[in-house]
């Protein structure tokens, strides 16, 4: 085989989680009264505009999520196989040309020389300093000082062209989809989503597509020629940087909720359930680590946790499995750290929920309480518990970040937002200013953060019953006064 | 009310051993001092001399729980865990690895911490009120809504952003104060102003729109509705009545922060460089001080449960259906 597959322990979890999220979607489909909240946030035009954007971040996460050796090229035919040290993903393929051409140091985004003067030989024997070329950034251009605009406008011209006909594609296959639904002529379809009548919030949906479809196009197309976000000090090309950061963020966003799931559910039941000396003692470990600061807690357990990697080098093949593994851990106690929230609602629901009288029936009936637990408290709470982990996403990732500035977040080696501001924060006071590596990070995050609040914030308006009261109010008042409204943008 | 007191300081005894065993159990037991004897050494310089002589220094060279050669109740007082956990107690937290006190440090650390943290606490509470009731005031209009658009932007974008932003911005493009830095007397002036405003407007977004929900939440109710059934104006109903009652839920909030004042904000400190407890914690973390580290654990601790407290009491003073017993 060419390759050797990796399989790193955050992987495994991805995996696990897609497989959780498709079982659900399964099982959700076959109900009726659980399909209905999701049809509610199915209907929130900023909470499909915001899935969609997620999507196109989850697809880089999944591509980044699936990882191998690449074998390690030999003349002798007969030499024992061997495979690379460096762990390689899918998207590192896809990005193969962004990953290769390295500059010297730092560039400006689409620039074609480098940012600081260096001393140069010129043909006829005589030194000068001046800024000298880039060695991939705009190398086909004969004259950059006077080819490089045009060479630029033409390329993102074709590349938006190449986008929307993208989406022309995307356009008719949702329109296609509508058709075969409703069961009505592709053309009718069409009109609908043009006019933005239909029951999804498509017409928002593709609007959306179009802005990605045409700045994606025209990134792909300036980027086979160009740094479109720059380079950074060792003359990585920053854009690649930023797509492989998206896995890191999803991972914490998401697998720290999903480590610290049953825990939470199992302590919180049991805490309002059974109450007694069980509930103090529940209680008891939860303020106990509530009360140790967040930060500190995860500061001094990563710490701790570089002491034991630093001292069992034997362990990691890769260093990429070092960072995983790092990477994990980080999950792991951010998830001790936030999991008491979840336990605390969940164990004031078990307490509402375990006098209710369809429990102290089935109690009556001498059902056991394994099964009133697994049949009647459980199902009736995990709407908390969807609610709680899409709300905590956006906080994760940003969390992320801070940690990484303070030296407990992932491992240096590893793609992160926060790595990236990390380093580009000590290139600000240069003059002139670096300021692409931060920018590139911003863009990317705060476009992923705010897809994460918004979806969130229309799954919760869908299923949590007393912001629905809210934003019933809200909107009983809005039709009075006849201000049209997304009724989705008011949580 | 004081035997209810008495009784939740007794209460935080527990918690706070607790929370001297788990640091203990982190920094004592998954690690040994060995290991971290090494990490702080580095790797060419670790013999076993010197791992002795760096574990004599602080003090680790001691059995951890049970010292068998010691005489007396020196089995108990001469191990680790009672010279570096439980000494706490008494606030006695010993050297940091610079040699310096670390008891004195934190006292005197603490006041520039308290002077960027209070008046952005305070300021920004005001605002974030004062936003949200008027939100609340024109909910359902265009001034509503892009008000909480704007709220959900804004906490989309990470602290750091917009520190970075406020340096840049005011500091290098308009020379109206200093980047970083700190200074005693009036002088602080200007070197606490930028960090405060930065505290206040980064927590605009998720705050504003928290506080919003809060008075939509009371502005349901029935007493409402009879308040403007009665003929009361709009104001009226929500400066006395809706205001009031939303303080229980922001209070909240609000004041087991408080206490949290005195370490001030991490990433606010070491960024504008205010030598507060803040970066204080920080630089250790950096330097990998395990002392202070630890220190600030049990402070942090110490602040929660003192502010689960307050907001105990708080409770009281607003909401006379909430008794102490």
């Amino acid at each position: 085989m060419p390759f050797q597959v990796v399989v790193l322990w955050t992987d495994w979890l991805v995996y696990l989680l897609v497989l959780v999220i498709v079982a659900t979607t399964v099982y959700v489909r076959g109900k009726e009264h659980l399909r209905a909240p999701w049809r509610r946030v199915a209907q929130s035009r900023s909470g499909m505009v915001g899935l969609a954007v997620l999507l196109v971040f989850v697809v880089a996460g999944l591509l980044d999520s699936v990882h191998f050796r690449p074998r390690l090229q030999s003349g002798d035919p007969n030499a024992k196989v061997a495979y690379s040290i460096e762990v390689l993903s899918v998207l590192d393929l896809v990005l193969a040309p962004l990953r290769a051409r390295r500059e010297k140091t730092y560039s400006a985004p689409l620039a074609t020389r480098l940012y600081a003067k260096e001393t140069i030989e010129l043909p006829d024997g005589s030194q000068a300093r001046e800024f000298p070329r880039l060695k991939y950034g705009g190398a086909q251009l004969e004259d950059p000082e006077r080819d490089r605009d045009g060479d630029i406008a033409r390329a993102a011209l074709g590349g938006v062209a190449g986008g929307a006909a993208v989406w022309l594609l995307f356009g008719l296959l949702i329109a296609a989809m509508v058709a075969r639904g409703s069961g009505v002529h592709i053309k009718h379809a069409w009109n609908q989503l043009w006019r933005g009548d239909t029951e999804v919030p498509w017409h928002a949906i593709l609007l959306t597509l179009l802005v990605f479809c045409v700045l994606g196009g025209a990134t792909i197309a300036l980027a086979a020629k160009y740094h479109v976000f720059g380079t950074d000090k060792v003359g990585q090309d920053v854009l690649y940087q930023a797509l492989k950061s998206i896995r890191t963020a999803l991972v914490i966003g998401t697998l720290t909720t999903l480590v610290m799931l049953p825990f939470a559910l199992a302590l919180g039941i049991a805490a309002g359930y059974f109450g007694g000396w069980i509930d103090d003692a529940i209680q008891y470990v939860y303020t106990t680590l509530n009360s140790i600061p967040g930060v500190l807690l995860i500061a001094a357990a990563v710490l701790m946790m570089q002491v034991y990697i630093d001292g069992h080098p034997e362990l990691f093949p890769t260093a990429a499995q070092r960072a995983d593994l790092r990477l994990l851990f980080l999950c792991i106690i951010l998830g001790v750290t936030s999991w008491t929230g979840l336990c605390r609602l969940l164990r004031g629901e078990a307490l509402k929920l375990k006098e209710l009288e369809y429990i102290q029936a089935a109690h009556a009936f001498g059902v056991r309480h394994h099964r009133i637990i697994s049949r009647h408290i459980l199902p009736n709470v995990m709407y908390i518990v969807l609610i709680t982990v899409v709300m905590e996403f956006s906080g994760l990732v940003l969390a992320e970040a801070v940690l990484s500035y303070v030296g407990v977040g992932v491992d240096p080696s590893m793609h992160s937002f926060g790595t990236m501001i990390n380093n580009a924060r000590l290139e600000m006071a240069r003059e002139p200013m670096v300021w692409w590596s931060l920018s590139a990070a911003f863009v990317f995050m705060v476009t992923l953060v705010l897809a994460a609040n918004l979806f969130a914030d229309a799954v919760r308006d869908a299923f949590d019953p007393r912001v629905r009261m809210i934003s019933a109010l809200t909107a009983k008042t809005r039709r009075r006064e006849g201000a049209k409204v997304s009724q989705s943008a008011n949580p | 009310m004081t035997a209810y007191i008495l009784r939740r300081l007794l209460y935080a005894v527990p918690i706070l051993l607790g929370v001297n065993v788990i640091t203990f159990a982190l920094f004592f037991l998954v690690n040994t001092p060995d290991d971290m004897a090494r990490m702080q050494l580095g790797a060419k310089r670790v013999t076993p001399e010197a791992i002795a002589k760096w574990k004599q220094e602080r003090g680790y060279d001691k059995p951890l729980l049970y010292n068998a050669g010691a005489a007396g109740a020196g089995k108990i007082t001469h191990t680790i865990f009672f010279e570096k956990s439980l000494r706490m107690f008494v606030f006695d937290f010993g050297r940091a690895d610079d040699g310096r006190d670390i008891a004195r440090e934190i006292r005197l650390r603490m006041g520039p911490s308290l002077a960027v943290a209070v008046p952005a606490f305070f300021v920004g509470l005001l605002i974030y009120i004062t936003f949200a009731l008027g939100f609340a005031f024109f909910r359902a209009t265009y001034i509503d809504f892009w008000g909480v658009v704007i709220c959900v932007a804004a906490m989309s974008i990470s602290s750091m952003f917009y520190i970075i932003g406020g340096q840049y911005l005011i500091g290098k493009l308009w020379h109206l104060v200093p980047i970083s830095g700190f200074s005693g007397g009036l002088d602080a002036l200007r070197f606490i102003l930028l960090p405060a405003a930065i505290g206040v407007i980064g927590g605009f977004g998720a705050s504003t729109r928290m506080y919003r929900t809060f008075f939509l939440e009371e502005i349901s109710k029935d007493y409402v509705r009879t308040a403007r059934a009665k003929g009361l104006s709009e104001v009226t109903v929500l400066f006395r009545h809706v205001l009031k009652n939303a303080m229980i839920p922001i209070l909240t909030g609000v004041v087991v922060a408080i206490p949290f004042l005195f370490i001030g904000g991490l990433i606010t400190e070491s960024f504008f460089g205010i030598p507060g407890l803040g970066s204080y914690t920080i630089d250790a973390i950096n330097s990998q001080d395990f002392a202070v580290v630890r220190s600030m654990v049990f402070i942090g601790s110490l602040l929660y449960i003192v502010g689960l407290l307050l907001t105990d009491i708080s409770y009281t003073l607003v909401d006379p259906r909430v008794r102490l017993a």
